[in-house]
């Protein structure tokens, strides 16, 4: 299996692209009251952090921040056959009326979020739930879509696009993993 | 196709420490789906689950049940009495009838020794032992262990005694291997009517005297006194066995440090365990009965699936 990682964003791009999201959510949301971050497990949460971080110092507010395994609202946790590990949830507020910004690292098919948008809906009733993602990579199963996305990059359907976060994995980049083999 | 558990959870004693860890650790993040506004998660949609009780049982049976609705399974629930079981049907020819209404678990508890290994021999759904005779009960013991890990962060190396019937007590053997498994290092004690003659070859330490125990032990696992052991000659009366092992405060007070307080339920107060124990301030008996509920969910999510994937994977490639 031939792989050559290719960098899309360094860390100090990483960086850069969060602080633009940051930039945008506020203007989405017109400031950051009522707002409650939901990272989705993994990567997102990390993400969801760091941008919570961002506007913790420029607003001078603390932002609420929670995290979402959505591992058992899958679709295709019948016939995945493993197991997936269940990562924690830690969403400790009502939600009803509250607006709620999702982070995920990639989005791809849609499959995730759709996922995310059903575990929150037990959660309560936001007033508005919108997504944010580091990379959209096209590729989407279903219609969702993401209101600020970082980088967008147009990739073959083998191909994998992996964010890599320092807390996780060591350092901060996104890569591009071709799969020249791959059917 | 086989999980990391098998087709079945039907003891403690075949798992391996990895087995034990990977239950333990699922059931931690399914702690929090009992906290939330709506109880339950999709997980098991579409999953038929029969609770299959032959013996009375009222945390058990309700623990599994609340545990298989939080995941969306369908139950439903046999009892042997009002059941064809009391007009002669087998064991197996009550499952095999099930099993022709396309189920996918078995949840037994059963007053023989071995009825579930029997029923999952025999069976293509899942089975899970909910206890056996004086076999097993592998969902309390992991229950167990999960309260004592949350308590201590590990189990490596920590005193627990189990105090009591442990001659009759499939709560007992669970823990025993359970714990012993984990690395914690376990005592038993009890009169030694109640005592296997062979307990010592399991490699646990044998306590005569509760004070004793109280003085070595981190944690105690005081076992329900079946009143029936009285009539059968085991104890010579109840207040006798308060006497000499039951656990007060006073005997706690002693002891030179505070004593984590476990009991299997139902308690008899004042026979094996008196009422400022059971309610004081470390006792962590609700918090059992609390666990119970993550850890079944956990054996139900593992046992319906195949081997556990890596987080990362979990969520990576084309599925995003």
């Amino acid at each position: 299996m031939a792989a050559k990682p290719t960098t899309v964003l360094d860390s100090r791009a990483l960086a850069r692209t969060l602080r633009r999201i940051a930039d945008e959510i506020v203007e989405l949301f017109d400031g950051v009251d009522n707002l409650i971050f939901v990272g989705i497990q993994r990567r997102g949460v990390q993400l969801s952090d760091r941008l919570a971080d961002i506007l913790d110092d420029r607003e001078q507010v603390k932002v609420p921040r929670g995290s979402l395994d959505i591992t058992l609202y899958r679709d295709d946790l019948q016939t995945v056959g493993p197991r997936p590990v269940v990562g924690p949830t830690k969403l400790p507020w009502d939600l009803n009326g509250k607006r709620v910004l999702i982070v995920d690292d990639v989005l791809h098919t849609g499959r995730t979020v759709r996922a995310a948008l059903d575990e929150l809906a037990d959660f309560g009733r936001p007033s508005r739930i919108a997504l944010a993602v580091l990379v959209d990579r096209g590729g989407r199963e279903l219609p969702i879509h993401a209101d600020i996305v970082g980088k967008r990059v147009d990739v073959a359907p083998t191909d994998r696009v992996d964010v890599l976060v320092s807390e996780i994995d060591g350092s901060d980049s996104v890569v591009l993993v071709r799969r020249e083999d791959a059917a | 196709m086989t999980t990391p558990l098998g087709k079945d959870l039907l003891a403690l004693e075949p798992l391996t420490p990895e087995q034990i860890r990977l239950i333990l650790d699922t059931a931690e993040p399914f702690k929090e789906i009992s906290e939330r506004a709506i109880k339950k998660v999709p997980a098991l949609r579409g999953s038929t689950i029969v609770n299959l009780f032959f013996e009375a049982s009222t945390r058990t049976r309700v623990s599994f049940e609340f545990a298989e609705k939080r995941l969306s399974a369908d139950t439903v629930n046999v009892a042997a009495s009002g059941s064809s079981v009391s007009k002669g049907e087998t064991l197996v020819d009550t499952a095999r009838n099930l099993e022709a209404m396309r189920i996918d678990m078995v949840v037994i508890r059963h007053s023989a020794s071995g009825a579930a290994q029997f029923l999952a021999e025999r069976i293509e759904s899942n089975v899970i032992n909910a206890g056996d005779g004086t076999h097993e009960h592998p969902t309390q013991g992991l229950l167990d262990l999960l309260t004592l890990r949350d308590r201590f962060g590990t189990l490596e190396g920590r005193r627990i005694c189990i105090c009591g019937d442990v001659l009759h007590s499939r709560v007992a053997r669970s823990n025993i291997w359970g714990l012993k498994k984990m690395g914690a290092v376990v005592g038993v004690c009890g009169p030694r009517s109640l005592l296997p003659n062979a307990i010592a070859e399991l490699g646990v330490e044998v306590f005569d005297r509760i004070e004793a125990a109280i003085e070595w032990a981190e944690a105690l696992n005081v076992l329900r006194l079946q009143l029936e052991r009285m009539q059968a000659g085991y104890i010579p009366s109840l207040r006798e066995y308060n006497r000499v092992f039951g656990v007060t405060r006073e005997r706690l007070e002693r002891a030179p440090r505070d004593l984590l307080i476990l009991h299997p339920g139902p308690m008899n107060r004042g026979v094996e365990i008196d009422s400022d124990v059971a309610d004081g301030p470390h006792s962590v008996i609700l918090e059992q009965v609390t666990n119970g509920v993550a850890v079944r969910m956990a054996v139900l999510y593992l046992l319906a699936g195949g081997a556990p994937e890596l987080a990362d994977a979990a969520k990576g490639g084309s599925d995003r």
